[in-house]
Order: C-alpha cells, then structure tokens, then sequence
C-alpha cells in the first residue's frame, strides 16, 4: 500500500488532535494553527485525488489490525477525495474571509474556542466523508452536530442561543432517527461495515425476507438526515441560525455542515443499501416531493425576508431542495446532478454570505434593506462579489448555478412521470430566485442621497477582498471547466459500487 | 404478526418509548421537559439494542471462570453500541442543559415560545 494511503487517516487525527492543542493556545496561535491544519489537509487531499485519479480504483484503509467484518475502515474514492479538498478550500476561504469580523463578534479571551470548534468540525466532516462504518458515522454525526451548535452561540445574543437550542433540538431528532434506523439495519444484517450491510441487504432483497423492517429502517436514516440538512419542512432553525452567528460560522454552516450529512446520505444510499434497491423503494417520490416544495417555499420566503442575511438563509432552504430533487429522480444523471449543485451551492453560498458582511459594514452594519441602498457603490469589491453571486444563484450562463440547473433540467428530461413537475418547478424557482436576488442587487446599486455612511477602498479591505475575488473565480471555474468536475463525480460514483 | 410481537414485547417497548420521547422533545414547550423527552428517546434506542443483542441462557460477555467458549456470553457488540452511545447522549445532553441555563438567565423563563416572543419584542 503507498504512503498517499495514509493520508485520509492522517487528515481526520490532525484536524482533531490540533482542536485540542488549540485549547490551551492563546488565540492568534491558534488562528495559524486552524489555517495550517486546513491547508495541510487540503493539500493532503489534493495528493490524494491526483493519486486515486491516476489509479482509477477506490481503497479501504484498515483501522487496527482486523480485516473486514471486525475492524472499523476507511474508504477513499474520488468522489471522497474531491469532497475532502472541496470542503477544504471554502472553509479556508469562509475563515480568511470572516477573520476581520471575527473582533466584533466575538469576545478575545474565546477566540482559542472558536478555533477549537473549526477544527473539530472539520475532522467531523473528513470522518463523515470517508468512514466506511456506520456507527462511526453516527457518532461523527454527533461531532458534527455539537462543533456546528457552538458555531452558531459562540455569539453571546439572546437571538444565537435561541437559535442554538432550536438547532440542537432539529438535529437531535434526525440523530435519533438516524441511529434508530442504524439499530434495525444491524439487527437485520448483522454488520456496520457498509461494504457488508449491503451484501446482507441485498440477499434479504433476494429471499424477500425482512422487506417492511428493512424499508422502515431505511426511511428512518433518510428522514434523519433530512432533518439534520435542513429538508424543507424541518427548516424552521436555518434562518435564526444563519443569519445571527459570526459570518465565518453562516458561511460555513450553509456550505458545509448540510452538505456533510447530505454526503452521508449519498454514501448511505450506494454504498449500504445500494442505489438500485433504493431506488425502487418509494422513499424517493417522498424526498422529490418535498424537494420540489422546498424550492418554491424557500424561495417564497426569502422573497417576504427585509434582512440580507435572513434572505439568504432561506434561499439555503430552496437549494437544497433542489438537491433533494435530483435524488428524487431516481437515475445517475440526477444524483450527479445533485452533487454538482452540492459544489455550487457551497461556493456560492458562502460567497454570498461573505460578500454580504461587507455591504453591511458600510451600511453602520444595519442588514435591513432599507440601509443598504446603494451599498455597492461604497464597497465597489463586495457588491461586485454579491451581484456575481447572485447571478450564479439565478443561473446566468458562465457561473457554476447555471450548470447545476443545466444538469438537473438534462436529467429531469429523462425520467417519465417526474419531467413535468420537475422542470416546471425548476422555471418558477428560477424566476422567484430572480425576483429576490435581482432586488438585492438592484438595491444595492441603486442612488441614494445619503453619504452619512463611510466609503471602503481596497486598502481597509485587502484580505476581505482577495477571499472575494478567489470565491468568484472558484465559481466561474466550476462553471466554465464543468465537463472535468462531471466527469469526476461518475467516476467517483462509479467506485461507489 | 402478533405472535412475533409477543415473542419480541421488548422491542415493541423499545419503539413505543423512542415514539413517547420523540414527541416530546418535538412538542413540549419546557425545555427541561424537552431535555428529558430526548433522554427517554436516546435510553429506548439503548433498550432495543440491549434486547436485540441478548440471548436467552447465557451470561454477560466478560470471561468468567475461564470459559472461553462462543456459546457461554451473548452478542457483546450491541452492548458496546450502547456504551458509545451513552457517551454522546451525555455530552448532548449536558450542551442542552447548559444552552437552557444560558436561556434562562437572560429571559427568566423555561418556555420556548415566550422566549421566541421576548426576542421578537426586543426587535433586532
């Protein structure tokens, strides 16, 4: 085995164990500590996709000395390695870009805090992305859940530890039916290996034993991880969260944390219950169903939203339903579909919200509409930033959003029974994401005799505003180079079997 | 099918405590009645692996006596389950109750909804 093997198991022990270094750290230490861990492990990753793209097989990595049904494994495939680098760039650049802020925001003595809780959310994120065990899983789920709750009330006001708590609550009950379902399928297959719960399950397909307790473990999981990534009806956390905690944490909670679990449930669906099964359950029409109604209320909402932060918030909750969608439609074009739009989404989002905390600052930091008129004219960086990536969100032709809808209209097409629904949804979203983002910008750029706010040139911004440009050109390269990005992702789902 | 949910009355148990905690976490409006619906639900998870990983007749998976024998001690992995699991109910629960005394120190009241109201009052 080579070396490069090494590496995922190197990047999960790393980001954890300088969590707890950072504790005892004093807080500018532990903020190089943060930047070097993460971009140590997104060069690691980097190696790591040039080598699994050179061999063109996935592996397992052993934890321990036990082989197969015994031992916990590893298991990196493209897909993982692409996942673990991607994370690892948005995250950098959502640190770098929310540092400044990060003053007013948080208290200096807790600083060290913050940072402990990036790192643990980044190995809980690594861990999500290349564990081949399922409790493993579950208890990085947790990980994820508890670094992601102190995320959001590591801003001591009353509205983040409201929000908090709601979160917490949300993401308790999808653990809970998360490891519910992880009990059944257990007990019905008798392994926590992926590998090898899906060789049970599909022998009990096979005898057509066990088929109501197998069903009901799988919705079990599926609602779980519906809840814990914000599916349309269990949204009701997402906007307080988002839009109250430091802007680092926004960005990072809405281009992250949702898009491990979805990542999860990918995994959970080819390589536990394997895709074809899972397919022929109605679990998906369920997940379409809702997909689509989260596309039209989410967006509904962030159309009545009078804050930016809250608006793009709720615009999270269209987007993933669009995700949803693309699960829902049950064939390989929409699942690559919906892991592209899980990349355009994350560089997106997390420009927007970056974006957004400069617009605000020259706005004597109000986020109501009515104080960022004209906002883009007094920060030219950051409102040229926020109209890219709104343009990206609607879906303008040379940002990454228009390749997502591109894929997921291409993909609708071929499915019978579901093109309709879907591709009309996918026009109504698109014209309701218009109508809220092409206001913001409108608004942003529109004259105002107002000067009582002070201008922002390049030199008060430098870091802000190079993090800016470089969103920006993650975005237009995912857009202009997205046959290589494709391609990538049926390779990578082409290992997951 | 009732036959088998004689047979399996534990199980049953198991799923109808994780419904009662379930609900109640979702719908109580105290959060210590929320924190307790989330204990009930997480210990009836820890009561269906324990009944699932049991087997009548045979003893706890330590080694007794130098009986090493397969047959002697029942499955030991749900139990391991259950021990991880405790471990992150635990530490759920004591972020839960620490975010509720946060809560109450600052608006004097356990009720979620009021403190949703107060927010919306204090504006921002």
């Amino acid at each position: 085995m080579d070396f490069v093997c090494n590496f995922p198991f190197f990047s999960i022990l790393l980001s954890l164990f300088s969590g707890t270094i950072c504790s005892i750290l004093p807080g500018r230490a532990a903020k190089v500590v943060n930047r070097i861990v993460i971009a140590a492990v997104g060069v690691m990753s980097g190696i790591l996709l040039v080598y699994l793209l050179g061999t063109g097989e996935s592996f397992v990595y052993w934890m321990g000395h036990f082989p197969a049904p015994w031992g916990n494994e590893i298991r990196a495939g493209v897909l993982e390695a692409g996942m673990a680098l991607f994370f690892c760039i948005i995250m950098y650049l959502s640190m770098a870009g929310g540092a400044h802020k990060l003053f007013d925001e948080v208290e200096e003595s807790k600083h060290n805090l913050y940072y402990i809780l990036i790192n643990l959310l980044l190995s809980s994120l690594l861990a999500l992305v290349y564990t081949n065990d399922m409790f493993t899983a579950y208890v990085f789920v947790e990980i994820n859940t508890i670094s992601a709750c102190g995320l959001i009330m590591i801003r001591q006001v009353g509205r983040t530890i409201e929000a908090a708590v709601r979160y917490m609550i949300m993401s308790l009950l999808g653990s809970g039916l998360l490891l519910f379902g992880l009990c059944i399928m257990y007990d019905l297959t008798g392994h926590l290996l992926m590998s090898n719960i899906k060789e049970s399950v599909s022998v009990l397909i096979q005898t057509g034993e066990y088929q109501i307790p197998l069903i009901v473990s799988v919705a079990l999981m599926c609602v779980g991880l519906c809840i814990k990534s914000a599916l349309f009806p269990f949204h009701a956390w997402l906007p307080d969260a988002y839009g109250y905690s430091t802007v680092s944490s926004a960005a990072i909670l809405s281009s992250l944390v949702s898009k491990g679990y979805i990542f999860l449930l990918i995994k959970i669906i080819y390589r536990v219950i394997g895709f074809d099964i899972f397919n022929n359950t109605r679990i998906i029409d369920v997940l379409f169903v809702f997909g689509l109604m989260g596309m039209i209320f989410g967006s509904l909402s962030a159309i009545k939203e009078n804050d930016i932060r809250r608006m793009i918030a709720f615009s999270s909750v269209a987007q993933i339903g669009y995700i949803y969608m693309g699960f829902g439609m049950g064939t390989q074009a929409g699942m690559v579909a919906s892991i592209f739009h899980i990349l355009s989404h994350a560089a997106t989002k997390s420009l927007l919200f970056i974006a957004a905390i400069g617009l605000t600052e020259v706005s004597g930091g109000s986020r109501k509409f009515i104080d960022l008129t004209g906002a883009g004219y007094r920060n030219k960086w950051a409102g040229v930033a926020f109209t890219a990536g709104s343009l990206s969100m609607v879906g303008v032709p040379l940002f990454s959003g228009f390749i997502s809808k591109l894929l997921f209209a291409q993909a609708a097409v071929q499915v019978e029974g579901k093109m309709l629904a879907a591709l009309i949804v996918l026009g109504i979203s698109t014209v309701l994401n218009a109508i809220y983002f092409m206001k913001t910008v409108i608004r942003i750029y529109a004259v105002t005799g107002d000067t009582s706010y002070p201008c922002i040139t390049f030199k008060d911004m430098k870091v802000h505003a190079v993090v800016l440009v470089l969103f920006v050109i993650v975005n237009i390269l995912l857009g202009v180079s997205s046959q290589p990005v494709v391609n990538m992702i049926e390779q990578g789902l082409a290992m997951f079997a | 099918m009732g036959p088998n949910l004689l047979v399996n009355y534990g199980e049953a148990v198991a799923a109808i405590l994780f419904c009662i905690g379930f609900t109640n976490l979702l719908l109580q409006t105290n959060l210590i009645k929320k924190i307790i619906g989330l204990n009930i639900m997480d210990s009836a998870i820890y009561l269906f692996l324990a009944e699932k990983g049991y087997i009548a007749g045979r003893a706890a998976p330590i080694v007794t006596n130098g009986v090493t024998s397969v047959e002697a001690y029942i499955n030991p992995i749900p139990s391991g389950l259950v021990l991880t699991g405790i471990v992150v109910s635990v530490s759920v629960s004591a972020l839960m109750l620490s975010l509720t005394i946060r809560l109450y120190l600052r608006y004097h009241t356990l009720n979620l909804d009021e403190i949703a109201a107060q927010l919306k009052k204090e504006g921002r």
